[in-house]
């Protein structure tokens, strides 16, 4: 049983990029251990060098909703990727559209990926440069992310994915109670 | 119902498919490589379940083994192949380690000891398992809890994805290449543009591929974001396959083409998207930028910023600040520090010689390093039965032991920063290569005239009419 997701409420980070990678979100030569753990201090570790990088800024600071652009997660399937957002605090990322291999990624992890339309992330987004220490509230049973405003966007997301992540459902569990048809289909 | 190609794989592996749900689909084959798998293992051991059926799994140490005959500098990786072997021996799974003859990349191996089939469907933690929809299997890399969910139940959560066309038309021109194909692809769809979809290649240019050049298209597919990509099987398929060593034999083999042969998409059947592009237009190509539809044909100039599509116009020029390159330069004569052959996409035989055919009786310029990894032990043996390691090492080259090598730079074969490499891998992402290394994607033929040059370089100008 992984924990369930519930309604967040946090501060959020921007990371104004298109096809951000996986071999930028944790790099290949932190990719030798053999634990899901302790990731969180390589996440983006050559972007952190950089001035200025959002993730590290102090109105950054326990913000665990990342605001990003489209395709995030494309490339490599490493599962380090989420793992590493997930360490370093992040519960949940908005953004224009998501690679496939990492959006399973991540509601695997209990990280939430929200694909938002352009024009919905833009007005969170200049809510955000107005105030950085605004909270957003992300609401996955209503599917909705809410400003302080009280004005909000709401979300797609797949039926079995939410149930998955606000139940903290087990996916091999699940599988492994139809046991008897895959047993079935290996007679066959 | 007509069905493509993917329907029928797709049709005979749904083990169950509950409303609303995602289907429960039968894995054939599940292949393994040791940095995308331990904590798979471990989350089985905490459940206390053993490996529903080992026989279908096949292990490899690839990512971080060392290419010239060093032993492993690093502790971290160390432990983690031994951890590989560790698990592979508790569970009764085939690994092909570090000292097995048989070694290889994964998705060399794979369909080299004919593990690969048509009709299968296949996973490994590994992106690039793309590469086996080559043999008309479904193939398609998955995270590592989904590892654990296939040793476990040798099942995935699946839902269904959207098919995508893209029929090559044409005749491929002299100095373009199977690379070249897929490169001048995703230059065109973008790295997101087949989100959500599974390719199937079809098309006068795609059957005229040998297989070792399908499995170069199929294996990139992932870079225009695509599930998987596929290649109904045919005749060539069928002859790569007989008599490797795990493919069907005798009475058995003549009952699985039989079946093999109605893997094709049925007349009439439709596609969600097709497109359609003149194989007989393809250039040699390269990249300039720091992802794989960061396209352009080698003698073409690096695009300007500011004549791009405004969303396009902030990543491009942050790519070429990364490259440091400047709108508009040609790429054609830039000076070139490494030349990597090699990678899950171009380190098979037919790769090894095509980079030979260009290399030979030549020298590397000076200055340059050029690797050459073989794909597989099988591989490399078979290149040095041909003599083309003599061509190799003749040149001025490093003919090394297989891995992934510099395409990952996980084993310390790495450029160094600010660096630039002409790779036939499959990925320029920033660091791929090594810590600040820049790195131009392109063709065994273009990289090897690369290596010769010490500069980009239109092989065409170097093959004097004749090949
Ligand atoms: S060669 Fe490169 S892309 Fe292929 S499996 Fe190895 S690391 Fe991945």
């Amino acid at each position: 049983m992984k924990t369930p997701f519930a309604t967040l409420k946090s501060r959020a980070v921007i990371l104004t990029a298109d096809d951000v990678d996986t071999d930028q979100i944790i790099p290949a030569r932190f990719l030798k251990g053999t634990k899901k753990t302790g990731l969180g201090e390589h996440l983006f570790a050559d972007w952190r060098t950089r001035p200025g990088f959002p993730l590290l800024q102090p109105s950054a600071a326990g913000a665990q909703i990342l605001v990003t652009g489209t395709n995030f997660g494309c490339g490599s399937s490493r599962e380090h990727a989420p793992w590493a957002l997930v360490d370093f605090g992040f519960r949940a990322v908005i953004a224009r559209s998501f690679a496939d291999i990492f959006k399973e990624n991540a509601t695997k992890n209990g990280l939430l990926p929200v694909a938002l339309p352009e024009a919905a992330c833009v007005r969170i987004e200049l809510a955000l440069e107005q105030n950085p220490g605004l909270e957003l509230t992300v609401d996955l049973a209503a599917g909705r992310v809410s400003l302080p405003d009280n004005s909000w966007v709401a979300f797609a997301i797949d039926p079995f994915a939410k149930h998955c992540l606000a139940s903290g459902l087990d996916e091999l569990g699940y599988i492994l109670s139809f046991a008897d048809r895959i047993n079935a289909y290996e007679q066959r | 119902m007509k069905r493509t190609l993917f329907d029928k794989i797709w049709d005979a592996h749904v083990v169950t498919e509950e409303a609303g749900r995602p289907a429960v689909l039968y894995i054939d084959l599940h292949l393994v490589h040791e940095v995308t798998s331990p904590q798979a293992f471990a989350g089985l051991a905490e459940r206390g379940l053993a490996v529903h059926r080992p026989g279908k799994t096949v292990a490899t140490m690839d990512h971080s083994i060392p290419t010239n005959g060093l032993p492993i500098a690093d502790d971290a990786a160390r432990n983690q192949l031994r951890t590989l072997a560790d698990n592979c021996k508790k569970h009764g799974i085939t690994l092909y380690d570090a000292d097995s003859p048989h070694r290889g990349i994964v998705h060399v191996i794979g369909p080299e000891l004919g593990y690969t089939q048509p009709g299968m469907t296949i996973v490994c933690g590994d992106s690039h398992t793309s590469t086996h929809g080559a043999f008309g299997a479904l193939a398609f890399g998955i995270g590592t809890s989904e590892v654990e969910h296939v040793l476990g139940s040798q099942c995935l959560l699946q839902r269904k994805p959207k098919t995508l066309e893209v029929r090559f038309e044409g005749t491929l021109p002299p100095g373009a290449s199977a690379k070249d194909l897929v490169l001048a692809m995703i230059a065109e769809l973008g790295v997101g543009g087949a989100t959500g979809h599974v390719i199937e290649y079809t098309g006068s240019a795609i059957r005229a591929l040998d297989m070792e050049s399908r499995m170069t298209v199929c294996n990139m597919s992932i870079e225009a974001g695509a599930r998987a990509g596929m290649i109904a099987p045919d005749e060539v398929t069928f002859a790569w396959l007989e008599g490797r060593a795990h493919a069907p034999a005798g009475a058995a083999w003549n009952a699985a083409v039989d079946r093999w042969r109605g893997l094709r998409t049925d007349d009439g059947a439709s596609y969600d998207r097709t497109i359609v592009i003149d194989a007989s237009l393809i250039p040699p190509m390269i990249t300039f930028g720091t992802n794989p539809g960061m396209g352009i044909p080698v003698t073409a100039a690096v695009p300007n910023p500011e004549e791009a599509d405004p969303e396009a116009r902030a990543a491009l020029a942050k790519a070429l600040l990364y490259m440091g390159l400047s709108p508009g330069e040609p790429l054609l004569g830039r000076a070139i520090d490494v030349v990597f052959i090699g990678s899950c996409t171009n380190a098979r035989l037919s790769d090894m010689r095509a980079a030979a055919s260009v290399m030979r009786g030549k020298k590397v310029a000076p200055g340059v390093r050029v690797l050459v990894v073989p794909g597989s032990q099988d591989v490399k043996r078979a290149a040095e039965e041909e003599g083309l390691d003599r061509v190799f090492r003749d040149a001025g080259a490093e003919w090394r032991d297989p891995g992934c090598s510099m395409c990952i730079a996980m084993n310390g074969d790495m450029i160094e920063p600010g660096q630039y490499a002409v790779s036939t891998s499959n990925r320029n992402f920033e660091g791929r290569q090594g810590r600040g290394g820049r790195t131009f994607l392109a063709s065994p033929m273009t990289a090897a005239a690369a290596a010769i040059t010490g500069r980009v370089t239109d092989v065409r100008t170097l093959m004097g009419g004749a090949q």
